[in-house]
C-alpha cells in the first residue's frame, strides 16, 4: 500500500559507531553543564548572552528542518505532486532538527527546571518575539511528530489509526505550513529588538522576518537536495536529479527575492557604503552574498540544473550561505560595546556536536528500521 | 472560485494587512507619572566605590575576587554578582579629571531603568516587568526561564546571569526597591545614592532630576554651584564646588526612549562606552512589527483558514489520484 | 670594627643616646628612606664622625618659627641634641644665644669660610613685593639675605610650608608678595620639607641622608623628598576602608564621626596631600596623635593650593585615580572569552567536514549519474 519501504541493513556501521563516539562526548560535557552550571563548559558571557547553542542549535538547525516546511509548501499549498516522494524523509529530518532544536533550548535555558514556565498562559508576554518563538516551535514539533506518525503506525501496522489520522491529515499539514512561516520569521525579529548591537549590514528592523523567512524556505529546499543526494551516495538510491531540478528552479525565485529584499532594504536605509567600508563586516557580507550567487548563477543555467553534483554544489552553497546569514547577524558582526568578545569553547562545540551527531544517528536508525525513503518502483 | 485565486487573495491579504500593521507601529512608551530615577554626574564622582559596596551590602553579593591579586572587591564589570560599578575612561596620560584629551573620568555602570525597557519588552514570560507607578523595571526569578534575552536585547548589557551557578538567575537593579528591600516604597532612597559623598549619584523623581541636570548643562563653567546630597528633592546637606564644562547633553533624556537613570558628563559619551542610539526604542520597533503581524492572533487565522483550505483540495485531488 | 666601637662610644657621650636607640634611629630613616640596611650602619658612622658635621645657615622669613618648635620638641634620640651635635649651626636666629651685629659678623665669617660647603636651610616666606621691604633683618630685606646666603651653599633646604611655597602669607590676597624659596631661587635646586608645620623626621632624614652621602635625597618636581612625600595621605590612612565602604562623619561628634569613620565629607584634604602622616604621625607621641588620628579632617598644610587656600569644609579633589588597576576600564569586562586553539580547530573541523563532504558526495553523483546514462 505505502509507496515508501524501510532501506533495511546493519545499523552499527563504522559511520554510526563514529558518531556514536562524537555524541558520548557531547553528552560528557552536557552532564558537566547540568551539574556545575553553563559557566563551566561556555564562553557566554555577560555581551553574548546567546552563543552557539541558540545560533546554531535552534536558529540555523530549525532553518535547516525547514525541509518538511520547504516541501509542503510546494506539494500541498503549491500542488506540485511529483515532489510527494520527497516528503517523507524531509519531514523526518525536520522532526529531528526540530526535536533537537528544542532540546538545544532546553540546554541553552538558564533555568531550565523552570521551562514549563513559559507555557503557563498567565505569564505570556503579548510583545515578546522569544514567546512567539517558543510556543509555536513546540506546538510545531508536536505537528511534525503527527505527520510522521503515518511511517510509524504504517510500520506498527495499525491501520485504523492511520486511516483515522489520515482524515484529518490536511489540517496538520495546514499548521505544518503556518507555524514554521511564523516561527521561522520571528527568529529574524529577535534581531530588531537588538537594535544598535546588530550591524547596520544585517539589522534591517521591519524586513528581517521576511529576510529570515526567505532565507529559511531556501534552505528548506536546499537541504531537501543535499539529503536526496546523499540517500544516493550513502544508501545507493537511485538519482533524483530530474525531480531535484526542479526544486533548483523554486529556489531561483526565493534566491532572486530574497538578493533584492536584502540589497533593495539596504538601498533604501541608506547603507550601501557599508557594504565596502565596515572591515570585517564587510568581509563576511560580501562572503554570505557571494555563496547565495553562486548558487544563483548554478541553477540559472538549465544544463547544470539537470546534474546532481551541480544540485548539490549549489545546495551546499546556499545552507552556508544562509548559516552565514544567521552566524553574522547574531554573532560574527554582532556587537554588544566595547570589551566584549566571544568565540565558543570546545566543550560547548562538542555538546552541539553531539546533538548534531545523535540527529545524525537517528535519521540513520529511522530511514533502516521505518518506511520513509520512497521505493524505486516508479521513479 | 478557482484555487489560485483563492489562494492570490488569500496571500494578497495577509501581506496587506501585515503592511498596514507595520506602518502604526506603536511610539516610545511615554515615562511613568511618578517615575523615579538617579542622576549620575561623572563630573562630582571621585570614585571612591561606596556606591560599588553600599549595593553589594543591600543586595547581599559577594565581592568579585581577582585570582589572588587582592582581597578587595575587583569587579570589573556588572555580574551576577555585581549591579553596579564604577569604571574609569582614560586618556593618554591621564592627567586631568574631566578632559578628553590626556584626562580621565569615573563613569557608573548600573541599570538606566529604561523608559521604555528592551528586556520587558523581549520577555517571555514577564519575568522583566516596567512598574507603572514609578517606572522602576524589575525582575521576577520565579517566572524566568532563563533564555537570557534580556540580556541581548538591553542596549546597555544589565541584565547579567549567574553563569558559574547551576541554578543560577538573572541579575540587575531593581534601584533598591525589590521584595524584601524595598527602600523606595519605605520613602528612602537608593543605596548608592545615600552614600554617594558628593552627590554624584542623585536620587530623586525623574523630573526634579531631568530639571537639576539641564540646570547644571546652563551653570558656567568655573562658577561654583551648590550640589545637593541625597534626594534631590529633599537633599540632606550640600557642598559648593566650581563648576566644570559639561556636554550639553543629558544622557537618558532621549535616548531610545529615555532611561530614569540619567548621566551628566564633562567626556563625550560614547568614549563612556554608552552605545550608539537614536530617539526611537528598538522594543517600539520590534513590537510595532510583533503586534501588526499577531495582533488577535487574525493574520495567522485569516492564513490558516486559507491554507487548510487549499491543502484539503490538494490532498483530495491527491487522493482520488490514488497518489497519497 | 675596634674603630666604631670607639667612634660610638664616643658619640654616646656626645649625644647622651644609648648606642642600640641612635643605631634603631638609624634603621628606622634608613627604612623611611628606602635605602638598603647596610645604609643604616654608613648613616650611623657618618653622624659619629664629628669631622663630618656640616656648617649650617638657618635663615627665618615671614613666618610663626613653628618648623624651628616642632624641631625642638622631637625626641627619641633627644633629636635636638642630634641636630645640635650631627651639623654645625652656625646661625640660626631663633637658637643663637647672641644677637645684633656679633652673630651677623659670624654669619658673614662662617659663609666666607666654608664657601660652598654650608648647608642654607630657609624657614618661613620671602617677600618680594616693593622690592622685599616687608621683612627685614639687620637692615636687609629677607629677599637679598636669601639670594646673598643661596649663592654659594652646598645645597638649599626650604623647611616648612611657608618656605616651600609661601605658606599662610601667600594666600589671597597676599599683599607682601609672600613667596617660597623656590620662587625665589629659581634655577638653583631647593628640596622643600612643606607642612605646618613640617614633620621634623622628614626634615632630619633628609640631613641624615645629606651628611652620609653628600647629596640630597630624590626628590620630586615640587622639592620634595620623594621617600616622605611620594605619597597621598589618603592612600596610607588608617580611616580609608570606611572611605571605600562608604561609611563617612557627616558632622562632628555624630555617629559616624565618634565611630570613627572617613572626614572626607567634612572637608578632609587627604586625598590631595602629599605627606607621610599616617605612618609617621607626629613628634612620636604615639596613639594615633595627627589630625585625622584624632578625628579632625587634614587640612592640607603641606600641600601648595590646598592648605590656607581652599575652604577648611569643602570637598577635596581625589586624586587617586593612580595607579591605573584600581579602577577597571570602560571595555573591561568579566568573562571575556579568547578563541581557544582546541575550539578554533574544531570550529574549522565542521566547516572543512561540510565542505569536503558536499565535494566528494558532487564527485560521486557525477559517476553514478554517467553510470546511469
Amino acid at each position: 500500500m505505502s509507496q515508501h519501504q524501510a532501506l533495511g541493513g546493519r545499523i552499527l556501521t563504522k559511520p554510526f559507531l563514529f558518531l556514536t563516539a562524537i555524541f558520548l562526548v557531547g553528552v560528557y560535557f552536557m552532564a558537566q553543564r547540568f551539574t556545575s552550571g553553563m559557566g563551566e563548559v561556555s564562553n557566554l558571557n555577560g555581551g553574548y548572552a546567546w552563543g552557539i547553542w541558540v545560533v546554531y542549535d535552534v536558529v540555523v538547525a530549525t532553518a535547516f528542518a525547514c525541509g518538511g516546511y520547504a516541501l509542503a509548501f510546494a506539494v500541498y499549498v503549491f500542488n506540485k505532486g511529483q515532489y510527494h516522494p520527497l516528503v517523507r524523509p524531509a519531514v523526518l529530518a525536520s522532526l529531528l532538527g526540530y526535536a533537537l532544536g528544542g532540546f538545544g533550548a532546553f540546554f541553552d535555558m538558564g533555568r531550565f527546571w523552570q521551562f514549563y514556565e513559559i507555557f503557563l498562559p498567565g505569564n505570556w508576554n503579548f510583545n515578546s518575539v522569544m514567546l512567539e518563538v517558543g510556543l509555536c516551535v513546540a506546538t510545531y514539533i508536536i505537528i511534525l511528530t503527527l505527520e510522521f506518525a503515518p511511517a510509524l503506525l504504517e510500520r506498527l501496522g495499525m491501520k485504523g489509526l492511520l486511516k483515522a489520522l489520515n482524515k484529518v491529515l490536511f489540517l496538520f499539514i495546514a499548521l505544518g505550513v503556518l507555524l514554521p512561516t511564523m516561527h521561522q520569521s520571528s527568529l529574524g525579529s529577535l534581531l530588531i529588538a537588538m537594535g544598535h548591537k546588530v550591524h547596520p549590514l544585517w539589522q534591517t528592523l521591519q524586513l528581517q522576518p521576511l529576510l529570515a523567512l526567505l532565507s529559511a524556505l531556501i534552505m528548506g529546499f536546499s537541504i531537501v537536495v543535499f539529503e536526496a543526494s546523499t540517500s544516493v551516495v550513502g544508501f545507493g538510491k537511485k538519482s533524483e536529479s530530474h525531480l531535484l531540478s526542479g526544486l533548483g528552479k523554486i529556489t531561483v525565485g526565493l534566491l532572486v527575492g530574497f538578493l533584492l529584499v536584502r540589497f533593495a532594504t539596504l538601498i533604501l536605509q541608506g547603507k550601501f557604503g557599508l557594504i565596502f567600508s565596515s572591515g570585517f563586516a564587510s568581509f563576511m557580507f560580501l562572503l554570505e552574498t557571494a555563496l547565495f550567487v553562486v548558487p544563483l548563477l548554478i541553477l540559472l543555467s538549465p544544463a547544470k540544473r539537470e546534474r546532481g553534483s551541480q544540485l548539490l554544489i549549489a545546495a551546499v552553497a546556499m545552507l552556508l550561505a544562509g548559516t552565514l546569514y544567521r552566524f553574522d547577524a547574531f554573532l560574527i558582526t554582532f556587537s554588544p560595546g566595547p570589551g566584549f568578545s566571544y568565540f565558543p569553547s570546545a566543550p560547548e562545540i562538542m555538546i552541539t556536536f553531539g546533538v548534531v551527531a545523535f540527529e545524525l544517528m537517528a535519521y540513520l536508525v529511522m530511514v533502516k528500521l521505518l518506511p520513509v525513503l520512497h521505493s524505486e518502483q516508479h521513479a | 472560485m478557482k484555487r489560485r485565486d483563492f489562494l492570490k487573495a488569500t496571500l494578497g491579504g495577509t501581506a496587506a494587512v501585515a503592511c498596514s500593521g507595520v506602518a502604526e507601529a506603536r511610539p516610545n512608551l511615554e515615562p511613568a507619572d511618578n517615575a523615579v530615577g538617579m542622576l549620575f554626574d561623572s563630573t562630582l564622582c571621585i570614585g571612591c566605590k561606596a556606591c560599588v559596596a553600599k549595593c553589594k551590602e543591600v543586595n547581599e553579593m559577594p565581592p568579585v575576587i581577582d585570582g589572588d591579586a587582592t582581597t578587595w572587591d575587583s569587579a570589573r564589570d556588572l555580574s551576577g554578582d555585581t549591579l553596579n560599578v564604577i569604571k574609569v575612561y582614560r586618556d593618554g596620560e591621564a592627567e586631568v579629571k574631566d578632559r578628553e584629551e590626556n584626562g580621565f573620568c569615573f563613569e557608573k555602570r548600573s541599570c538606566m531603568h529604561c523608559v521604555d525597557p528592551g528586556c520587558v519588552s523581549v520577555c517571555p514570560c514577564t519575568a522583566m516587568r516596567r512598574d507603572e507607578k514609578t517606572g522602576i523595571v524589575s525582575h521576577h526569578p520565579d517566572v524566568c526561564i532563563g533564555c537570557r534575552n534580556c540580556m541581548v536585547g538591553c542596549p546597555y548589557n544589565v541584565p547579567q546571569f549567574q553563569y558559574n551557578e547551576l541554578f543560577g538567575q538573572i541579575q540587575k537593579c531593581q534601584m533598591c526597591n525589590q521584595a524584601g528591600v524595598g527602600r523606595i516604597d519605605n520613602g528612602q532612597m537608593t543605596g548608592c545614592a545615600e552614600v554617594c559623598p558628593t552627590g554624584a549619584t542623585l536620587f530623586g523623581p525623574r523630573d526634579a532630576l531631568l530639571a537639576e541636570a539641564k540646570r547644571r548643562t546652563e551653570l558656567k563653567p568655573g562658577e561654583t554651584y551648590n550640589y545637593p546630597r541625597g534626594d534631590v528633592s529633599k537633599p540632606y546637606s550640600h557642598h559648593e564646588k566650581r563648576v566644570p564644562e559639561y556636554l550639553q547633553h543629558v544622557w537618558g533624556e532621549k535616548e531610545a526612549g529615555g532611561t530614569n537613570v540619567m548621566h551628566l558628563s564633562a567626556v563625550s559619551f560614547d568614549k563612556l562606552g554608552m552605545p550608539p542610539l537614536g530617539e526611537r526604542s528598538a522594543a517600539s520597533i520590534a513590537e510595532g512589527v510583533q503586534h501588526s503581524l499577531y495582533n488577535f492572533m487574525a493574520l495567522p487565522a485569516i492564513a490558516l483558514a486559507g491554507l487548510t483550505y487549499v491543502v484539503k483540495r490538494n490532498t483530495d485531488d491527491d487522493d482520488k489520484g490514488g497518489d497519497a | 670594627m675596634a674603630e666604631n666601637e670607639s667612634v660610638f662610644s664616643e658619640l654616646e657621650k656626645r649625644l647622651g643616646v644609648s648606642r642600640r636607640t641612635f643605631l634603631k634611629f638609624c634603621s628606622g630613616v634608613a627604612a623611611s628612606l628606602g635605602l638598603p640596611s647596610g645604609a643604616a650602619m654608613a648613616m650611623a658612622e657618618a653622624v659619629a664622625n664629628p669631622k663630618k658635621r656640616p656648617p649650617v645657615i638657618w635663615l627665618h622669613g615671614q613666618e610663626c618659627t613653628g618648623p624651628t618648635e616642632a624641631l625642638l620638641r622631637s625626641e627619641q634620640p633627644s633629636l635636638e641634641h642630634l641636630i645640635l651635635d650631627l651639623i654645625s649651626l652656625d646661625y640660626h636666629q631663633t637658637l643663637d644665644t647672641g644677637a645684633g651685629h656679633q652673630v651677623e659678623d659670624i654669619k658673614k665669617q662662617a659663609m666666607a669660610a666654608n664657601k660652598g660647603k654650608y648647608l642654607l636651610v630657609v624657614e618661613g616666606a620671602i617677600p618680594v613685593k616693593d622690592d622685599g621691604i616687608y621683612c627685614k633683618i639687620a637692615g636687609e630685606t629677607m629677599l637679598d639675605l636669601t639670594h646673598e646666603a643661596a649663592e654659594h651653599a652646598a645645597a638649599i633646604v626650604a623647611y616648612g610650608s611657608c618656605a616651600s611655597w609661601g605658606g599662610v602669607q601667600s594666600a589671597s590676597p597676599n599683599p607682601t608678595g609672600a613667596q617660597g624659596a623656590p620662587q625665589v631661587l629659581k634655577g638653583k635646586t631647593v628640596v622643600t620639607i612643606p607642612g605646618c608645620p613640617p614633620n621634623p623626621a622628614n626634615f632630619i632624614g633628609t640631613v641624615l641622608y645629606f651628611v652620609t652621602y653628600g647629596s640630597l635625597p630624590p626628590i620630586d618636581e615640587k622639592g620634595r623628598p620623594k621617600w616622605a612625600y611620594g605619597r597621598l595621605i589618603h592612600e596610607n590612612c588608617y580611616r580609608r576602608p570606611h572611605f571605600d565602604a562608604g561609611r563617612f562623619a557627616n558632622q562632628f561628634g555624630d555617629e559616624g564621626h565618634r565611630k570613627g569613620y572617613c572626614l572626607y565629607k567634612l572637608g578632609c584634604k587627604g586625598p590631595e596631600t602629599y605627606n607621610n602622616c599616617p605612618s609617621l604621625e607626629y613628634n612620636n607621641i604615639g596613639g594615633g596623635v595627627w589630625p585625622v588620628g584624632v578625628g579632625h579632617p587634614c587640612f592640607g598644610c603641606s600641600e601648595e593650593g590646598v592648605g590656607f587656600n581652599k575652604a577648611l569644609f569643602s570637598l577635596s579633589e581625589v586624586q587617586t585615580h593612580t595607579p591605573p588597576n584600581m579602577f577597571p576600564a570602560i571595555e573591561e569586562r568579566e568573562q571575556s572569552s579568547g578563541i581557544g586553539a582546541g575550539a578554533a580547530a574544531l570550529a574549522g573541523a565542521a566547516v572543512g567536514v561540510v565542505v569536503g563532504a558536499a565535494a566528494m558526495g558532487a564527485k560521486r553523483l557525477d559517476e553514478k549519474e554517467s553510470d546511469q546514462k
